[in-house]
């Protein structure tokens, strides 16, 4: 019935984690995920991946976008993921890197987990249109 | 969602799951299918949690503040649910919820459950959302539950409304949104808080907000207050304790005038003050009745919103039986009928139905 049309929205957690201080790109990609229609949640700077976990297990968002530029990405990924598989949110969650990663980190990070790797000069409308797609289905 | 696999969520919810309370939350924001029986059977569970509803202008300083009430709660052992209202776009739909950058004391604590809510505005259906995650996190056990929105308009005084104490935020300096105020959030705020209150102004703001309280209510009633203030057992003046004999209706109920707080968020100066304050006025509610005349309101304004939404979607099926709405735009465009005659042909099955017996 109508009454219970589905008002779904895509929600996302824009995080920046870790002794990193740029968030310019996380905020443009803010920016542009709001303009998509998406419901964006942004964590600030500097937060420990252990509130990255809570956010994203709080928020219960489809799409998780981590924001890397330190080049820390093998050490605070994994413990994100690690985070998100305790809670059981590991599995419906996307999880995405956007920020300066090395190719065969992305190997890396992709056999963790992590659906796709962003790089600079990703134009925005690919990375909306990969979250489209690939929003975890939650009937 | 199946019925096996909905009691299975509420189990979990109720056992303490945080992912099973954060999927139902999620359930009720987007109304999945099943979400209504799921907060059904939530409902038995509800009723034990303090709801404190704290709106204000953006940038006074609500997430801030809420940041160091929910820690003082979890200082003193008690856990916290909060929901953050924000706006979504009124064109794209999407928003930036940022009210989560303030909750800096509460990092890592996963005691304090906090959830970022967009308005969606479409339906209206807010305050229903709001109202139901409230009871998700009522049952889940939650001690305190706070919702915080920015009071810029109806649909977020109706929020704010679904709240058992009302916290109002005010900048110092701000003359011109006191002025505002008086139109609507004045008349439903319980405590009002003057944040900031380092700020030059401040003290003129709190004078203000005080000679506003005193217009507001019955100006020879508060005449009284010298005689018997000290009569309800509370400390500070300001929470007057009215006699019986002030009171029209004469049956021992009590008043509550609003009370008028100083805080500085940041640093957590005067928190344990709006604590107490809060404290007190709960206690008003439970010794005053008042706590169950709020809820038997709330829930009858609850029955009312749902039927309407229901009937309205009955009547949305109607429109597309009978043609769409578009034609019957085209015919009250063209003069051949109006949006009265409309909506009485189409009301009118419904009305045979209900009063045939009559």
């Amino acid at each position: 019935m109508s009454a219970d049309a589905d008002q779904r929205a895509i929600r996302c957690l824009v995080a920046k984690v870790g002794l990193d201080g740029h968030d310019r790109g996380a905020h443009v990609i803010a920016r542009a995920f709001r303009d998509a229609g998406f419901e964006v949640i942004y964590s600030g700077l500097h937060r420990a991946p252990d509130e990255i976990v809570q956010a994203a297990v709080q928020e219960d968002v489809d799409v998780l976008g981590i924001s890397i530029l330190s080049g820390a990405h093998n050490t605070l990924v994994p413990k994100v993921i690690e985070g998100l598989k305790e809670y059981g949110a590991f599995e419906d969650t996307l999880i995405l890197v956007g920020g300066i990663v090395p190719d065969d980190d992305k190997a890396e990070l992709k056999e963790m987990g992590v659906a796709e790797v962003f790089g600079p000069g990703t134009p925005m409308a690919d990375t909306i249109e990969f979250v489209r797609q690939n929003a975890p289905d939650r009937a | 969602m199946s019925r096996s696999e909905q009691t299975d969520l509420v189990d979990r919810l109720l056992d303490g799951d945080h992912r099973a309370l954060a999927r139902t939350i999620t359930k009720i924001e987007n109304r999945s299918s099943g979400y209504r029986e799921l907060v059904s059977a939530l409902h038995e569970h509800t009723g034990d949690a303090e709801v404190i509803g704290i709106t204000g202008s953006p940038g006074a300083g609500k997430s801030t503040l809420v940041d160091k009430l929910a820690k003082t709660y979890r200082d003193r052992g008690e856990t916290v649910g909060v929901i953050a209202v924000d706006p979504s776009s009124p064109y794209t739909g999407g928003s930036v919820l940022g009210d989560r950058i303030r909750m800096a004391s509460n990092v890592g604590d996963m005691e304090v459950f906090f959830r970022s809510m967009s308005a969606r505005g479409a339906l209206g259906g807010l305050s229903t959302a709001t109202s139901d995650a409230v009871k998700a996190l009522d049952a889940f056990g939650k001690d305190k539950v706070i919702i915080e929105t920015v009071g810029a308009g109806q649909n977020e005084i109706d929020v704010v409304r679904t709240a058992d104490t009302v916290v109002v935020l005010v900048q110092p300096g701000s003359g011109d949104d006191v002025q505002m105020l008086k139109a609507g959030i004045l008349e439903i705020g319980d405590v009002f808080v003057v944040n900031k209150a380092d700020m030059s102004g401040a003290s003129k703001t709190v004078a203000d907000l005080e000679e506003m309280i005193h217009l507001q209510g019955d100006p020879t009633s508060n005449l009284d207050l010298g005689h018997h203030g000290a009569g309800g057992g509370f400390e500070k003046p300001e929470v007057a304790d009215r006699p019986d004999e002030n009171e029209m209706n004469g049956e021992g109920e009590e008043g509550w005038t609003a009370d008028v707080v100083e805080t500085i968020a940041t640093s957590g100066e005067g928190i344990d003050e709006l604590i107490e304050t809060l404290a007190a006025h709960r206690e008003f509610l439970e010794r005053s009745g008042r706590l169950t005349e709020k809820a038997r309101t709330r829930y009858a304004e609850e029955i009312r919103t749902l039927l309407r939404e229901d009937t309205g979607a009955l009547l949305e099926g109607e429109i597309d039986r009978r043609g769409g709405m578009e034609s019957f735009v085209d015919a009250v465009v063209a003069r051949e009928t109006d949006p009265y005659t409309v909506a009485d042909e189409l009301v009118e099955p419904l009305r045979d139905c209900l009063e045939r017996d009559d």
